[in-house]
């Protein structure tokens, strides 16, 4: 099944709220547990990425009986250097953003932990395509 | 009476006779386990908590206890009551502590100890409170219609739990191993757990409760309340005016608050933080297991709002309760008594072996099916037809809301024809409901 999520740029006072629908309805599904939530912390990541960085875009979740994938597609701008971007502790964000406790350059290095594929397609001035891939591996974390 | 079957032991109790079918408790339902049919309320055993919502939203008084083991006490030669302390909030301040013990001893108990006591028993056994949890912050098990919920909607959580008896437990378990040192057979010690909640007598009558062999029964609050207040107008004792401290089993006053919210979260270590409220802790489970809560060491969650004094057998008002309660532990004692700490470590290997309760599972009642493909399958049903329903959630078909309909529906246990909105907005019947919700259901606007 398919979920469509739309992002609005900086607003972080929602950021979370599609984690946390996408986490609610997992639930239901009989998906173990340790499993929906290596996909609820990455989803959650992309998704403040795309409030703090991006000019917004959407989130879309393919779930599937063995397995889930999760792309976040954003307008722009864009990650100039996709390694240095996966670099735990680098940062883009500006110190409005840190001061709202996001920006600690966790976000990508967090999503790689979580993810069993991960894709980055990005570039300067281009939308950045984020696609996350989950096998269950059953068990309860 | 309709009664519910399940896994769990349950003891909320529909009084159809007095059933009107009229909503209230299925809309407050934190796990929307009640449907209306045929008029009447149904609670479903499989996703039930025993939190006590619906009995304290009924307007008609058609939801209670099942009755309690009062009749059974005097089969025993020992009879123990296991009183928690919230008991004593439960009076006003002109019947004194000792005219409530005169009571209880007067209705038949030969041996009192306070539920919290168990407190001091774990403090005095190993200096500090033991945790047996997996995982960082440990929650409470203290409340047991909390970690009913997370069985049911967080198992994610479970390895949270902490494991550790519950005080009353304890403080029965002392008590039992005291009397059998006296030589009195076990069998004729009987020990009863005053419960002021549906949740707590509930976990002593599961037949895997860690209560078993331990407790043999539990009592109502409030049918001892009534009791003890016909003693006190029998003896006239509430002429009293002074409170005597000194009649009260063994309890320090921090663990006379521990019923209470931010009683035990209090004496934990590290960060800690103290929910109460059924719904206030549902919700911050939900951050939990998103793990957005931060660095917690310790929470303490309980579903009754002010904690036990708002239990649903609770008499009193809750926070006049609280407040009496915060009153006496004033004048009690900081630190156990030399006496009683040693009758403690006296009993401690004994204890010691059984301080941790026995493992919790997964319950996984809010499923929509067992397996993923077909749970998926049902989803995306259930997200289709949520998308004809009107989703004002009036609970006239029956279910809580309007997704709790389509997920009914999808399992087979409801029918759309139930939706009494979409009935009305028939084109070929005039929409006596356009000028109330419009001519469109919110979804289509």
């Amino acid at each position: 099944m398919r979920l469509t999520y739309v992002v609005t740029p900086g607003d972080f006072a929602n950021a979370g709220k599609i984690s946390s629908s996408v986490k609610s309805l997992l639930k239901q599904l009989n998906i173990p547990p340790g499993d929906i939530k290596r996909i609820i912390v990455a989803l959650y990541e992309a998704e403040v990425n795309m409030v703090a960085h991006s000019y917004g875009g959407e989130i879309t979740c393919d779930i599937e009986a063995e397995q889930a994938l999760v792309e976040a597609l954003d307008v722009g701008p864009g990650i100039p250097d996709v390694g240095l971007a996966m670099t735990e502790g680098w940062s883009t964000a500006t110190s409005e953003i840190r001061e709202l406790g996001f920006g600690a350059g966790m976000g990508l290095p967090n999503i790689k932990k979580h993810t069993d594929e991960l894709e980055i397609v990005s570039g300067k001035d281009s939308p950045t395509k984020i696609s996350m891939k989950f096998y269950y591996r059953g068990g309860p974390s | 009476m309709i009664k519910m079957e399940s896994a769990f032991h349950h003891t909320l109790v529909v009084r159809t006779e007095l059933c009107q079918g009229c909503t209230h408790c299925m809309k407050r339902c934190p796990t929307e386990a009640i449907r209306i049919e045929g008029g009447k309320a149904h609670v479903n055993g499989e996703r039930c908590i025993d939190c006590g919502q619906c009995m304290a939203v009924c307007p008609h008084n058609a939801i209670e206890l099942e009755q309690s083991d009062l009749q059974h006490i005097f089969r025993y030669q020992r009879r123990v009551a296991i009183i928690p302390a919230m008991l004593f909030g439960q009076f006003e301040d002109k019947v004194g502590c000792d005219a409530i013990m005169n009571a209880i001893y007067a209705i038949g108990f030969t041996d009192v100890h306070i539920a919290e006591f168990g407190v001091d028993i774990l403090k005095t056994l190993g200096g500090k409170i033991s945790v047996y949890s997996d995982n960082n912050p440990v929650i409470s098990s203290y409340c047991p219609a909390v970690v009913r919920l997370i069985q049911i909607s967080f198992p994610a959580l479970l390895g949270n739990v902490n494991l550790m008896r519950t005080p009353a437990q304890l403080a029965a378990l002392f008590c039992r191993l005291e009397l059998e040192e006296s030589k009195i057979p076990s069998e004729e010690i009987g020990i009863f757990y005053i419960t002021p909640c549906a949740a707590k007598y509930a976990q002593i009558k599961s037949p895997l409760s860690a209560d078993e062999g331990i407790i043999q029964g539990g009592i109502n609050l409030d049918s001892l309340y009534n009791l003890i207040n016909a003693e006190l107008t029998k003896s006239k004792r509430d002429q009293r005016s002074k409170e005597d401290y000194s009649s009260l089993p063994p309890i320090t006053s921090h663990s006379m608050l521990w019923g209470l919210a931010k009683g035990e979260s209090a004496d934990m270590p590290g960060r800690t933080l103290a929910i109460d409220e059924i719904h206030n802790v549902i919700e911050f489970l939900e951050m939990l297991e998103e793990e957005t809560t931060g660095n917690l060491d310790f929470l303490e969650l309980r579903a009754c709002d002010t904690g036990c004094t708002g239990g649903i057998l609770a008499t009193r008002n809750r926070f006049l309760a609280t407040e009496r309660l915060l009153h006496i532990a004033e004048s009690l004692p900081k630190e156990i008594d030399v006496e009683i700490a040693k009758r403690i470590l006296y009993q401690k290997d004994a204890m010691i072996r059984k301080l941790k309760g026995e493992r919790i599972f997964a319950k996984h009642s809010m499923r929509l099916d067992n397996d993923v493909e077909n749970a998926i399958r049902k989803m995306e049903r259930v997200q289709s037809i949520v998308k004809s329903l009107p989703g004002i959630d009036c609970g006239l078909c029956g279910s809580p809301t309007c997704r709790a309909l389509a997920e009914d529906i999808v399992k087979l246990q409801a029918s759309i024809r139930q939706c009494v909105v979409l009935k009305l907005k028939r084109p070929d019947t005039p929409n006596s409901l356009g000028r109330i919700w419009g001519e469109k259901p919110p979804s289509q606007r």
